[in-house]
């Protein structure tokens, strides 16, 4: 029962928040907000992999980029040109393609969203696991260089790639129809319905992953990140859990990948550079590593600043430093700090202050 | 046929032999002890045993089955734990969750199940719970099991450790200088845990320093000396043994 408090409190903020924009009409900001739910919903599953396994990944963001970029493609690149070869034609029969006009009012081909969706999320998973098994068995530096070195690979591919859209990236992306009657897409009127199934599935994310550390399978990850060798000598197959959450938050940032380009229309290469990677272990990291809750919230609250621009042209600027602040100030996160006794000690700061105000002013 | 049977076993690092062709029995519910100085190759033989090591040549055999070159996870798996000479407990973990870790094999709940939190995983984690409180109670910490293991005094952080090592239900148990660290009182305390232990059938094989514990509760002891086997035999004959006394004392 405890345990649903912080959810239960969570949904009620969620919609405390969509009724303020409404009754404020700043509707404006529930785009950012659904926005950084996507990226919060990465970053949870990161917080899993490197918090409580200890294993740190600064290759996330090309899970993402494999998410958003293949259904972008999938659902965008004309198929019109193949439309009588026997591969398109079983593809039709399985129900996976849409016809339709493209802007110029040409035949248009494609897959469905739902369909590209199945196939981005599972490539991202099994590209993690293919990755995983050598590169899982190095350790602290090494392991992060091996997984930085994939971030790079997949940034370089996206850019140099036609079918990827090179530097300009993917637009034109149709909505996501999910119900009928509920679809992903960046259309104005949707921003409310859009605003929800972010935070929905962000929810959903959050009672998995909570469930899942607070089980069997949470426990054998923590005790890898405690001691290796105690781990196995209990009988962990540490490498087996240790690919298995990999491809796990792999998963995770793909589906925020396929949500988000979906919701924006679009994806480009930044999304799977090295700076997008960082800043999601520096979200972690503020979060405090071992905390799910500390790694939403920061991963909703810097990401929204983020995104309404407030860190300017200086923005990876400030997540380095963010970086740097925390590690010297906060290394446990920053939820972790005594802010009880921090505002115990301002009140008595301020009222000491007002005390020796009233006696200078006294009638001495 | 014994439970643990170590044949010509050997492992070399580089030039040096650190277990040089050690072979020896531990036959069922038998409290058996491994001493020698300093580098005698104690722990490598028990990292050999339990799989954190490859060994250069020769043979584990645990219940008739050759268990050399299998993963240590393998081997916990076979029904052998152990405890770690430098305590290894799992940091911002609590004790009771230590040793829940230690309730693995004998749980079977995956990432599905576990992130759904189905009702037979829910039931099984109740299971573990309970088996650990069990634990922790036989070891008389239960009032520990909510705090961070790792802030524990080192006795207690010692029991946590034996209750993980308890709580797969080993066949054998392998303890790594178990009085380290200890003083006296303690390290009586803690023979008389490991006699309770063997009562509860469980087969013990220790490495100790600490000869007045090793004298009283183990049934054989071996010797060790730079890798090499130079005595197995009953503590009172092993006490007398001149090769022994040369290798403790000097000439």
């Amino acid at each position: 029962m405890k345990k649903l408090l912080p959810l239960a409190a969570l949904v009620l903020i969620v919609v405390t928040v969509q009724i303020i924009t409404e009754w404020t009409d700043t509707r404006f900001y529930l785009t950012q907000l659904t926005m950084s739910a996507y990226y919060a919903l990465l970053i949870i599953g990161l917080c899993v992999v490197m918090g409580y396994a200890g294993q740190i990944s600064l290759g996330h963001a090309g899970f993402f980029a494999i998410g958003g970029y293949l259904s972008a493609a999938l659902t965008t690149h004309n198929l019109v040109a193949y439309q009588n070869s026997a591969l398109i034609r079983m593809l039709d029969g399985l129900g996976v393609l849409v016809s339709g006009q493209d802007i110029y009012g040409d035949a248009l081909i494609a897959v469905t969203p739902w369909a590209a969706c199945a196939v981005a999320v599972v490539s991202a998973a099994v590209i993690a696991w293919i990755l995983g098994i050598p590169v899982l068995k190095l350790k602290g530096h090494y392991l992060a260089m091996a997984t930085l070195g994939f971030g790079i690979i997949t940034y370089r591919i996206v850019l140099a790639s036609e079918y990827f859209g090179e530097a300009d990236g993917i637009s034109e992306v149709p909505a996501f129809q999910l119900l009928p009657g509920l679809a992903v897409s960046g259309d104005f009127g949707a921003r409310e319905e859009n605003y929800y199934i972010a935070w929905g599935l962000l929810i959903i994310g959050m009672i998995l992953l909570r469930n899942l550390i607070d089980s069997r399978v949470g426990r054998a990850l923590r005790s890898i990140h405690g001691s290796e060798e105690a781990a196995a000598s209990s009988g962990v197959d540490t490498a087996r859990f240790k690919l298995q959450v990999f491809v796990l938050s792999a998963v995770f940032a793909a589906v925020a990948g396929v949500f988000l380009t979906h919701y924006n229309g679009g994806i480009g290469p930044s999304e799977s550079g090295v700076m997008k990677s960082v800043r999601y272990v520096a979200i972690v990291a503020v979060g405090g590593m071992a905390h799910l809750w500390g790694a939403m919230i920061m991963g909703v609250i810097l990401n929204f600043l983020s995104l309404r621009g407030v860190f300017g042209s200086y923005d990876d600027a400030v997540f380095g430093l963010i970086l740097i602040v925390v590690m010297l100030f906060a290394p446990n996160g920053i939820l972790s700090l005594n802010w009880r006794g921090y505002a115990y000690m301002i009140f008595r700061l301020a009222t000491a202050r007002k005390q020796s105000g009233g006696k200078t002013d006294g009638p001495a | 046929m014994a439970l643990l049977e170590i044949s010509r076993l050997h492992k070399k690092f580089g030039g040096l032999h650190a277990v040089n062709d050690v072979s020896f029995n531990v036959e069922h519910g038998a409290i058996k002890a491994v001493i020698g100085p300093n580098g005698a190759g104690k722990t490598t033989l028990f990292n050999l045993i339990t799989g954190t090591l490859a060994a250069s040549a020769g043979a584990v055999q645990f219940k008739g089955e050759n268990i050399q070159g299998r993963k240590p996870h393998q081997i916990a798996a076979c029904g052998i734990a152990r405890t770690f000479q430098n305590i290894k407990l799992f940091h911002g973990m609590t004790a009771l969750e230590n040793i829940m870790v230690g309730r693995h094999l004998r749980s079977r709940a995956g990432f599905m199940a576990s992130m759904l939190r189905l009702p037979w995983s829910r039931q099984e984690e109740q299971k573990i719970r309970g088996k650990a409180m069990e634990l922790l109670e036989l070891l008389e910490i239960a009032a520990y099991a909510d705090v961070d293991a790792t802030s524990l005094a080192f006795g207690q952080q010692r029991a946590v450790e034996f209750a993980r090592a308890l709580a797969l239900e080993p066949a054998l148990l392998l303890l790594d200088e178990p009085a380290a660290g200890l003083n006296m009182h303690e390290t009586a305390e803690i023979g008389r845990l490991i006699a309770r232990i063997r009562d509860l059938g469980i087969t013990v094989l220790l490495v100790e320093h600490d000869m007045s514990l090793v004298m009283e509760i183990s049934d054989e002891i071996v010797v060790l000396s730079f890798g090499q086997k130079i005595a197995e035999d009953v503590p009172a004959a092993i006490q007398d043994n001149p090769e022994v006394i040369k290798v403790y004392l000097g000439e």
